[in-house]
């Protein structure tokens, strides 16, 4: 079975997926092994009504999900009482964690405001996924040019805020893997690997990622599904490598909280 | 900043051997891609892959094809030591690499030759000493200083038909512009308007390939390279809308990428398995037979 830790639910905001009807992603997931899907929603990356975004991504996991979609909401800390929303995250919509956006909300990293979401999400025990880039820079749309968020910070961040559960999903190669490695080396921080490559890369990235630290990450349905599994297959893992990138890091790291979905 | 070349490569060599020890086990949910989708990748490179020599990164590319179900290779360009190679001694080196990694796995690759406009008369030579007298069968993915619209391509191209050899361009269409000399769709369509029987691929259909496949359109002797960039949904489908099937072509450009996130482009597309096909290998044999026949190559 596969704990995909990044799907998304809603509408990309320049093409439309094969997929982005919950219907059809939940089919897909189905088919693949998918056992339980973290979602987050597209629509909060540009949406203003953060609050709105989050109760139709919970219905909608709860209408389409089959049991498979866990709701992660999104939040954005530059929106007037953002704290609000992280309140009706975990006491509201009973959410494991949330999911943040920092270059499409127009923050960094070393903002005070950014430190202060990661120990509020802490001390209600969200897990924090927080996305670095959403698609290749090269590509994007003219009026949409969104670098990939800077790390440099987080590293300070993360050891700011002990008990943070952080993942890092979208983990771009334009990144340095030092900055990576240091952010890993701050705490309890996740990578998954939607977009991690070359031949073989997943047994080359755990060769410098530690194992425990890695997830499944599709990106789906931005990405075709089939790359991640695929990916997988490529790098020839032994069946503990495998299990633990598929399934048993993603349910420690989402620990006991699993058990209220 | 890192990018993925530099990035795989400081990773690269230390993992090699331990990795061609690993001990896979089919995972549950795994992908079964059928046999006789006959997976020919047209767009490889040695860089970027573990080994010291190009036959251990060739042997280490056949374990993974292996893996995935990837029949055949074209590769080029070496191990992509210098993105702007000159003096001309690299872009022999290189191609002798290719060559070395071939001879070991004659069955798994084919080579393709590397050179550019920018150095004509050189590249002329090469064509002669890699393809007419040596073992290659295509040219390209030619990456250079120069565009591929220059007047200087004309000999190259003019070669290609004469010989009935394919070209692998390199061209982008990137958001904040393209690098001095790097090429984009339009280039490679002026070029291929300027010769109608030459077979030319798209190494990337621009990156972003939402304008790429509208810029080659029109133009038939174009065709769409899927390589080298994110695995991102519906790709394939507008491909095969708007080009037909028969124009679009799989390449994984491994080792910056992975077979694996280049192939899902067509595995996971809502096209029908003929098509896939098609993409997956039937078009690259078909615009490869000619040269293979001469040679004496399984098609």
């Amino acid at each position: 079975m596969i704990i995909d830790t990044n799907v998304y639910l809603s509408r990309w905001p320049f093409r439309r997926l094969a997929g982005d009807e919950p219907e059809a992603l939940v089919a897909k997931l189905r088919q693949r092994n998918v056992a339980q899907a973290w979602a987050g929603s597209f629509d909060g990356m540009l949406h203003q009504d953060i609050a709105g975004v989050n109760i139709r991504l919970v219905q909608a996991c709860r209408d389409f999900g089959q049991g498979i979609l866990i709701p992660f909401g999104s939040i954005n800390p530059k929106l007037p009482d953002w704290q609000e929303d992280v309140r009706r995250c975990q006491e509201e919509h009973h959410m494991p964690g949330i999911r943040l956006h920092p270059n499409y909300h127009g923050y960094t990293l070393d903002d005070p405001v950014f430190a202060e979401l990661l120990k509020l999400a802490t001390a209600r025990r969200l897990i924090v996924q927080l996305a670095l880039c959403m698609e290749d820079v090269r590509t994007q749309h003219p009026l949409m040019r969104v670098p990939p968020v800077d790390i440099t910070p987080l590293a300070n961040g993360v050891k700011g805020t002990p008990g943070l559960r952080l993942e890092l999903l979208n983990c771009t190669s334009n990144i340095d893997r030092e900055q990576y490695e240091a952010v890993l080396g701050a705490g309890d921080v996740y990578t998954e690997i939607s977009m991690v490559e070359g031949a073989a890369g997943i047994a080359r990235y755990i060769r410098n990622i530690p194992l425990p630290r890695v997830l499944f990450g599709s990106y789906y349905p931005f990405f075709y599904f089939e790359s991640a599994l695929l990916k997988m297959q490529e790098s020839g893992l032994d069946e503990a490598s495998q299990k633990a990138i598929c399934e048993d890091n993603a349910r420690r790291l989402m620990g006991p909280v699993s058990s209220r979905q | 900043m890192l990018n993925r070349r530099t990035f795989l490569k400081s990773v690269g060599a230390a993992g090699a051997a331990a990795l061609a020890e690993a001990n896979p086990r089919k995972m549950s949910g795994a992908i079964d891609l059928p046999n006789d989708l006959r997976i020919w990748d047209q767009h490889a490179h040695l860089g970027s892959v573990p080994g010291d020599t190009p036959e251990e990164r060739m042997a280490f590319l056949v374990k993974c094809m292996d893996r995935i179900g990837v029949e055949r290779l074209i590769i080029s360009q070496g191990y992509s030591d210098d993105q702007h190679p000159n003096p001309p001694e690299q872009f022999r080196r290189e191609n002798d690499r290719v060559m070395r990694a071939v001879k070991a796995f004659p069955d798994r690759a084919y080579g393709s030759v590397y050179l550019t406009p920018a150095l004509l008369d050189f590249s002329m030579e090469e064509l002669n000493r890699c393809i007419r007298d040596g073992p290659m069968v295509m040219i390209g993915e030619i990456e250079a200083e120069a565009r591929c619209n220059v007047p200087a391509m004309d000999p190259i191209a003019e070669w290609a038909v004469a010989n009935e050899v394919v070209i692998l361009q390199h061209e982008w269409i990137k958001a904040d512009g393209n690098e001095p000399g790097e090429s984009s769709p339009f280039d490679v369509v002026e070029l291929a308007r300027r010769h109608p029987k030459l077979q030319i691929v798209c190494a990337h259909t621009g990156g972003n390939w939402e304008l790429g496949i509208r810029a080659i359109r029109a133009t038939k002797n174009v065709y769409c390279g899927l390589a080298g960039s994110d695995p991102t949904s519906g790709y394939v489908e507008m491909a095969v809308r708007e080009l037909g099937a028969e124009r679009v072509i799989y390449g994984s450009d491994v080792g910056g990428r992975s077979f694996a996130s280049q192939i899902a482009k067509v595995e996971g597309a809502n096209i029908s398995e003929s098509e896939k096909k098609l993409i997956l290998g039937g078009n690259l044999r078909r615009l490869l037979t000619p040269m293979l026949q001469k040679k004496g190559y399984k098609v």
